[in-house]
């Protein structure tokens, strides 16, 4: 059974469908890119995946757990799926490594020196062991991004959703970033994300999604999706992209 | 003994509202006219002015209008004079009135963007008409709102003027709850004129801070 | 003008003026711890809580900010007891401060939860925290550190109202003054003196509250 199981997912915002019938199956341990032109809805499904948006119509199934919107369901559904950000979003009045114990302790109850624990582990995966103390605005960017990956992984999730997690980076900081997501590909971690980096997708996804006005518009392996795109409409998203 | 029915209660309130009306003008509009003049020393040229301002602020607002209101009181009866208690209440709110609106019109007339100084500077204009023509008319704009808003300050202050014994509003609650013994019909009563004098000004300076805002984003 | 001031009556006085002020900063502390935790629920309720709860808090808060504090306190001190609350002076005066400080820093803190990042939101939710949590835990002391110094102007403004207190007979820096001047009809003198009283302590309290910031918001306000 598929780790992440999206069935005819509608969404729309007011008058408009930005989700016009989505279905997608999430493998365990697969890595999945999400590509298309700003307003294609790919963001907007990756967020319905974390419950952060409410689908109008389908469903989508985690590990076996239905998404349903209520407090209960939610919360199990986000202890599933962990979710990153392109603003990083981390909190800026707590320390990095507080940041990564916050929600172990008021959500899983975890005691401080358990979570402490955990956060200097996972701050020590993404490279940060030394910056346990450091505040997110003596952080780089690129820093922020990769506490913010920890942070999402101390809570143990299933999968991990990445919302174009390098777009607001400086292109030189772009690269530690994709290196500690490559990292958690290697090692497993099931990864659903929308992303800019074609070259990125093409070295380490194990399948591409090209979606174009709400729809899946072409899915496969990265080498048939890059070198043999079947529609024209992915021919020219293709061309319009600099680096394939 | 005298029973009181709800209309005596309350058209003796209105009568004494009339007071808290005309004391509320009265200080605003000369707490407005003296909160000019400081406010012309405060972006002016003059140091000792610009000090002088800043100590008179710091002194109205950082001590209570109810001190204010009797060193008034008592203070202009040791130039000898027998004090009238609307004349220190006058005095005393033009005076605390003052202090507030410089330091409100103060925020405005800097929050005009110091790329006006300099466009208008470039034009030839001296310091006066930079003024006149660049600066207070879009100070003005951003000052309406919270002059408004100020001005529900100065209404509920008045309130305050009763204990130095000018009869108005709060004052005639004191005494019509004294003549009928019921507190809670009264003072509730007086509670609601206030309201109703002062939550349309809330109101009025909320919706024009509201239209700004939005002509601002239009810009 | 002949006037002489005349401070001789200090020597045997001055216990009463320290009461005065003890009352004054006692009433000062309560009213603000409480009156600013009232300030948090209602500003939570008007901008995340339940809606029908947001009716009900915002008639409070319109009601007492257009309403003068000593019609607040009158209504408090003589109008509760008839229906069977009874209270002593002081209680009433906190109760009043607490009151009227809660609708004023409820609307000053809901303006810090508004201009918060929808980001943080979005966060604290994809951890599994709870609104409630996420409001708790990552909301809420940005939301303060943001609005702390009008916040603070504001406790001071409550602290300088509180000297109406003395006309329910509670016993703070007025009263003393009130109790001065009639023994001594050294009027003048004694507000002076207690005005002053009242500018010192308005300066230190300022100060207090802007430690009370650093302790609480080590952190530079980010964003």
């Amino acid at each position: 059974m598929s780790l992440i199981a999206i069935t005819e997912v509608k969404k729309r915002f007011g008058d408009v469908e930005v989700l016009k019938g989505i279905n997608l199956d999430v493998e365990r341990g697969e890595v999945v890119a999400i590509i298309g032109k700003s307003g294609s809805g790919k963001s907007t499904l990756l967020r319905c995946v974390n419950g952060l948006e409410m689908i109008d119509d389908g469903s989508i199934m985690v590990a076996g757990a239905q998404l349903i919107n209520d407090d209960l369901h939610l919360k199990a559904l986000r202890l599933k799926v962990g979710m990153i950000f392109q603003q990083f979003n981390l909190f800026p009045h707590l320390s990095a490594g507080r940041n990564v114990m916050l929600s172990q302790m008021v959500v899983k109850k975890t005691p401080a020196r358990e979570a402490e624990a955990m956060a200097r582990r996972m701050l020590e995966r993404v490279g940060l062991g030394h910056k346990f103390d450091a505040y997110p605005d003596q952080l780089s960017g690129g820093q922020q991004q990769r506490v913010a990956i920890a942070r999402a992984l101390s809570m143990q999730p299933m999968a991990l959703l990445c919302d174009e997690i390098t777009s607001a980076l400086d292109p030189e900081l772009v690269n530690e970033v994709l290196a500690v997501v490559k990292e958690l590909a290697a090692d497993g971690m099931t990864l659903m994300m929308v992303t800019h980096e074609m070259r990125f997708a093409r070295e380490v996804c194990d399948r591409v999604v090209f979606m174009h006005q709400g729809r899946v518009h072409e899915i496969g392996p990265p080498e048939e999706v890059f070198g043999n795109p079947r529609t024209p409409e992915l021919r020219q998203f293709l061309g319009a992209q600099l680096v394939v | 003994m005298m029973t009181f029915t709800l209309w005596d209660i309350l058209r003796n309130l209105l009568l004494a509202a009339r007071w808290t009306v005309v004391l509320s003008l009265v200080s605003f509009v000369g707490g407005g006219l003296l909160g000019m003049a400081l406010l012309y020393l405060r972006i002016g040229k003059a140091r000792a002015g610009r000090i002088f301002v800043q100590g008179y602020v710091e002194l109205f607002q950082g001590t209570p209008l109810l001190m204010q209101l009797f060193l008034a009181f008592f203070g202009l009866g040791l130039f000898g004079i027998d004090v009238p208690a609307w004349l220190a209440a006058g005095l005393a709110l033009i005076l605390w009135t003052a202090a507030f609106l410089v330091e409100i019109w103060r925020g405005c007339v800097e929050s005009v963007a110091c790329g006006q100084w300099e466009a208008s500077a470039s034009l030839g204009m001296g310091y006066v008409q930079q003024m006149r023509y660049v600066i207070l008319p879009q100070a003005v704009r951003v000052a309406v709102p919270p002059t408004v808003g100020f001005s529900v300050q100065v209404v509920k202050g008045t309130a305050l003027t009763s204990i130095i014994g000018f009869v108005e509003l709060s004052k005639a609650g004191t005494v019509v709850t004294n003549a009928t013994f019921e507190p809670f019909t009264v003072y509730g009563l007086v509670a609601l004129i206030y309201f109703a004098l002062c939550w349309p000004l809330s109101k009025s300076s909320q919706i024009l801070e509201r239209k700004l805002n939005v002509a601002h984003r239009d810009h | 003008m002949t006037y002489r001031f005349d401070y001789s009556w200090i020597a045997e006085y001055w216990p009463v003026i320290l009461k005065g002020l003890v009352t004054t900063v006692e009433l000062t502390l309560i009213g603000t711890l409480f009156g600013v935790a009232l300030g948090i629920a209602c500003a939570w309720t008007r901008s995340l809580g339940p809606r029908w709860l947001r009716p009900p808090v915002v008639a409070y808060v319109e009601l007492i900010r257009n309403t003068p504090f000593l019609i607040q306190l009158f209504f408090i001190f003589f109008g509760l007891p008839s229906l069977g609350v009874q209270m002593t002076e002081f209680q009433a005066a906190v109760l009043a401060m607490v009151v009227n400080l809660g609708a004023y820093s409820g609307e000053i803190i809901r303006a810090g939860i508004e201009a918060t990042p929808r980001g943080q939101f979005e966060a604290g939710a994809s951890l599994a925290m709870t609104r409630f949590e996420t409001f708790r835990h990552v909301v809420l002391i940005p939301a303060l550190q943001r609005i702390w110094p009008a916040l603070s102007s504001q406790i001071v403004i409550v602290m300088l109202g509180s000297a109406v207190v003395s006309q329910i007979a509670a016993e703070d820096i007025t009263f003393a003054a009130n109790f001065i001047q009639s023994r001594t009809f050294r009027a003048f003198e004694s507000y002076f003196l207690t005005t002053g009283l009242y500018l010192l302590l308005a300066l230190a309290l300022r100060q207090a509250l802007r430690g009370v910031g650093r302790m609480l918001f080590p952190r530079r306000a980010a964003r």
